[in-house]
């Protein structure tokens, strides 16, 4: 009777019966997909090219972490070497990291969590879509056809000089996915401020809703300053004219300044929704409100806000003024804050809960302890000093994917786990998705912990041989990357199987007190019979538990 | 199959007005309202998203003036400061227009906008025409970059062969930003000849005029652009001096 006496709508969720419409069945055929203004079957549509770029990208990773085998190199020209690293970075960054949870989980849930019946702009969502595919698939054809090597970042002038033309269709690309980003953005803030259900106040809302509502405002501010800057560098390349480049009186640091301006923020996109997905799953399986409600709220606006502002900590060894150089490493300290009062809020909700390990936990379990690894090295690269030593080395690169690999992806896969009963309308393998779980988490601390070493030892990133002392990390880390794989790949095959041979979910799970949970699984296509109004703040698991017992 | 409901004239045009109201209704919305105030904020957030474009253009600009302030200052003073500030003027009248044609459709019947979106359109095309026989001006004199640009005058008016690159980087910051704006100013136009096409068809009316709106704000944006383009181009440097 828990979720009765919980939910906030008026009705009780109906039971699934065979015949029932859902939105997976109310219309069938190719166009009813291409053509659909439901946010869920959108989200579906983003959910399969973006598993592939994931695994495109993965492959990349793979060839490169094989290559780093012998300090000579163990496979690929040093050309192909630098190719395949760029295209690693480009098809995560852009075609990966930053979509994925606000186009997959975002948008099949943020109208739900909000009592809503679409998002606020339907046709600009699948406008969204269809230019993510074809960013997607423009950056993939050049890649194929040969690809760049200037590292994902694209600095000047060698990218406007010197590199293959391949550097215009991929930065093209990037551009034309940023623009998807950006318009979901604005689809995200307009629904968040207008389409609330009744009841649905500011302080009620879930914290996925408010950490997806921060990171709209990174895309709407960010997005546009890192087209222009790429197509500045278009301009430049195709017209031979100097905007970056200092023989005819650019300014390269011009470049950097605008592509960190957008690309730091990005990375704070990369981790804000895992926040909140974290910030779902770990009351929910702790049986326990959410510690510290506002603070984990404001702590997402500090953090989107800061994250505007420390931008050339990336370009300390670049030649800025050393005042400027202080200032940004006082503003990098400081993210610390807010990353850090989120920390300590989940683990004060774990304290003395009821606490059950199912995958969704395991997961979000395992991005809080990889995301504070990397938050924590965070602050070692924020201290000039120290970043003057290990700038460019494994270091920066061990630190930033204990953020995005183990934070954020860890924490989509927690997200896709906890809500896939609801997408799906089926219960995947218990026992294969802990083991998953298990083997990421085990693989990557095999991977990226040997690179911390090699990077404060002085390994430079981007090489394609390194010195023969360091061959014992590096055989290390490529071992741990395979396990790592391994935990990948297994959802490739047990959620699939759940569709067809999963057990069907009820309309609750987990026993869990969101508004999406309070509708049928997979949800009808108007998401609620009636528009719920909402009369409890968010994570009222405690008052379940007392009801519970008898 | 008729069904005679035996309403007066009044409330047959009130029925017929819900049913026409309710078809304009998204389905996401529960009413006109919501729908026109979210239209609203959507439009302000893809006008942030444009600042933050045009910003970074602006950012470039200052960044470069304020290392080649000379060079800047000498290009900025061979632009056509009579045309850009005509251009001006014509700009401000046409948003005028805008911020009739919505006041307009809240207050009377639909068809009554029209005449003033076409004046807005006319004028947004002036606006264009002007620039364009700017540009054809421009080219004559060769402020281009690439191989049509006139070393020969710089050097002659004082400038050191090291300065010119930087003269052409003015210039061709004055070519992005100026070209960016027209296209904007291309769109507007559409926009508006497209909202007055629908406006003609008695599509509007005082619960039901958000693209109106949406499309003025857009209107009002562009304006705004070159109210910050021209002096920060044209006015740079002491014409005729």
């Amino acid at each position: 009777m828990t979720t009765e006496l919980l939910t906030p709508s008026p009705s009780p969720p109906p039971l699934a019966a065979p015949a029932r419409l859902h939105y997976l069945n109310v219309s069938r055929g190719l166009a009813s997909w291409l053509l659909t203004k439901d946010h869920k079957r959108i989200a579906i549509l983003y959910l399969l090219p973006i598993t592939a770029m994931f695994f495109i990208g993965a492959y990349f990773m793979a060839v490169v972490r094989l290559h780093l085998m012998t300090p000579e190199g163990a496979l690929l020209s040093a050309d192909t070497y630098n190719r395949s690293f760029t295209a690693h970075g480009i098809i995560m960054v852009f075609f990966f990291l930053v979509p994925v949870v606000p186009a997959v989980l975002g948008n099949f849930f943020l109208p739900m969590m909000i009592g809503a019946k679409d998002l606020a702009f339907p046709r600009l969502n699948l406008l969204s879509w269809y230019l993510y595919m074809i960013g997607a698939a423009w950056t993939l054809f050049a890649i194929l056809a040969g690809g760049v090597d200037t590292g994902w970042t694209f600095y000047t002038p060698y990218s406007s000089r010197s590199s293959s033309y391949n550097v215009v269709p991929v930065m093209l690309g990037v551009v034309i996915s940023g623009f998807s980003s950006m318009l979901t953005g604005i689809n995200f803030i307009a629904t968040v401020h207008r389409l609330r259900a009744p009841g649905m106040t500011w302080f009620r809302l879930p914290m996925f809703v408010w950490t997806l509502y921060a990171t709209s405002f990174i895309f709407l501010l960010g997005v546009p300053v890192l087209a222009m800057a790429i197509l500045l560098v278009v301009i430049e390349r195709v017209l031979g004219v100097g905007i970056y480049d200092p023989r005819l009186g650019g300014d390269p640091l011009l470049f950097q300044h605008l592509f960190w301006f957008y690309s730091h923020p990005a990375v704070y996109v990369m981790i804000l929704p895992g926040m909140g997905i974290v910030s779902e799953v770990i009351p929910c399986f702790a049986r326990k409100a959410l510690f510290g409600y506002a603070f984990v709220a404001f702590a997402s606006f500090g953090i989107a806000g800061l994250g505007f502002l420390v931008w050339a900590h990336h370009m300390f060894v670049a030649g800025i003024s050393i005042y400027a150089a202080l200032v940004f490493s006082l503003l990098s300290f400081l993210v610390a804050v807010p990353s850090a009062i989120k920390v300590f809020n989940w683990t004060a909700t774990l304290y003395k809960a009821s606490i059950t390990f199912e995958a969704p936990m395991l997961f979000c379990l395992g991005f809080v302890v990889l995301f504070t690894f990397g938050g924590l090295t965070g602050l070692f690269l924020a201290s000039l000093a120290i970043d003057v030593h290990v700038h460019d080395t494994y270091f920066v690169i061990a630190h930033f994917h204990f953020i995005m690999v183990g934070g954020m992806v860890t924490a989509y896969m927690g997200g896709l786990h906890y809500w896939w009963p609801k997408m799906t309308g089926r219960m995947y393998s218990e026992w294969w998705s802990r083991l998953s779980a298990l083997i990421i988490c085990v693989g990557f601390f095999l991977t990226f912990l040997p690179q911390f070493v090699l990077g404060y030892n002085g390994m430079p990133r981007r090489y394609h041989t390194y010195a023969p002392e360091f061959q014992a990390w590096n055989v290390l880390s490529t071992a741990g990357s395979s396990i790592l794989g391994v935990g990948y790949i297994l959802p490739l095959f047990y959620l699939p199987y759940s569709l067809v041979y999963g057990k069907r979910a009820p309309a609750n799970p987990w026993q869990a007190t969101g508004l999406e949970w309070q509708t049928a699984s997979p949800p009808l296509r108007d998401n609620f019979e009636h528009t719920p109004i909402v009369v409890w703040p968010p994570y009222q698991y405690h008052l379940g538990k007392a009801q519970n017992e008898p | 199959m008729s069904l005679d409901l035996r309403l007066t004239e009044q409330e047959r045009k009130l029925l017929e007005h819900t049913v026409v109201v309710r078809h304009r209704l998204e389905e996401q919305y529960s009413n006109l309202e919501q729908q026109n105030e979210t239209a609203g904020l959507g439009m302000w957030l893809f006008l942030a998203t444009e600042i933050m474009f045009f910003g970074t253009l602006f950012t470039a600009l200052f960044v470069y003036r304020l290392l080649y302030a000379e060079a800047f200052e000498r290009a900025s003073a061979h632009l056509n400061w009579q045309i850009g500030a005509t251009n001006t003027v014509v700009l401000l009248l046409s948003s005028l227009f805008m911020a009739l044609a919505v006041y307009r459709v809240r207050t009377s019947p639909t068809p009554h906008v029209v005449p003033f979106l076409l004046v807005t359109a006319a004028l947004g095309a002036l606006f264009l025409a002007l620039k364009g026989y700017e540009y054809y001006d421009d080219i004559r004199q060769g402020l281009v970059i690439g191989p049509r640009f006139n070393e020969e005058t710089w050097l002659a008016a004082g400038l050191g062969a090291g300065e010119l690159p930087h003269v052409q980087l003015f210039l061709l910051l004055y070519w992005i930003m100026t070209a960016a704006h027209a296209i904007h100013m291309v769109i507007g136009i559409g926009v508006v000849l497209v909202i007055a096409a629908l406006a003609s068809k008695g599509r509007f009316d005082a619960q039901y005029y958000g693209p109106v709106e949406v499309t003025g704000l857009y209107w009002h944006f562009v304006d705004v652009v070159w109210i910050f383009l021209f002096p920060m181009l044209y006015l740079l440097g002491i014409h005729g001096g």
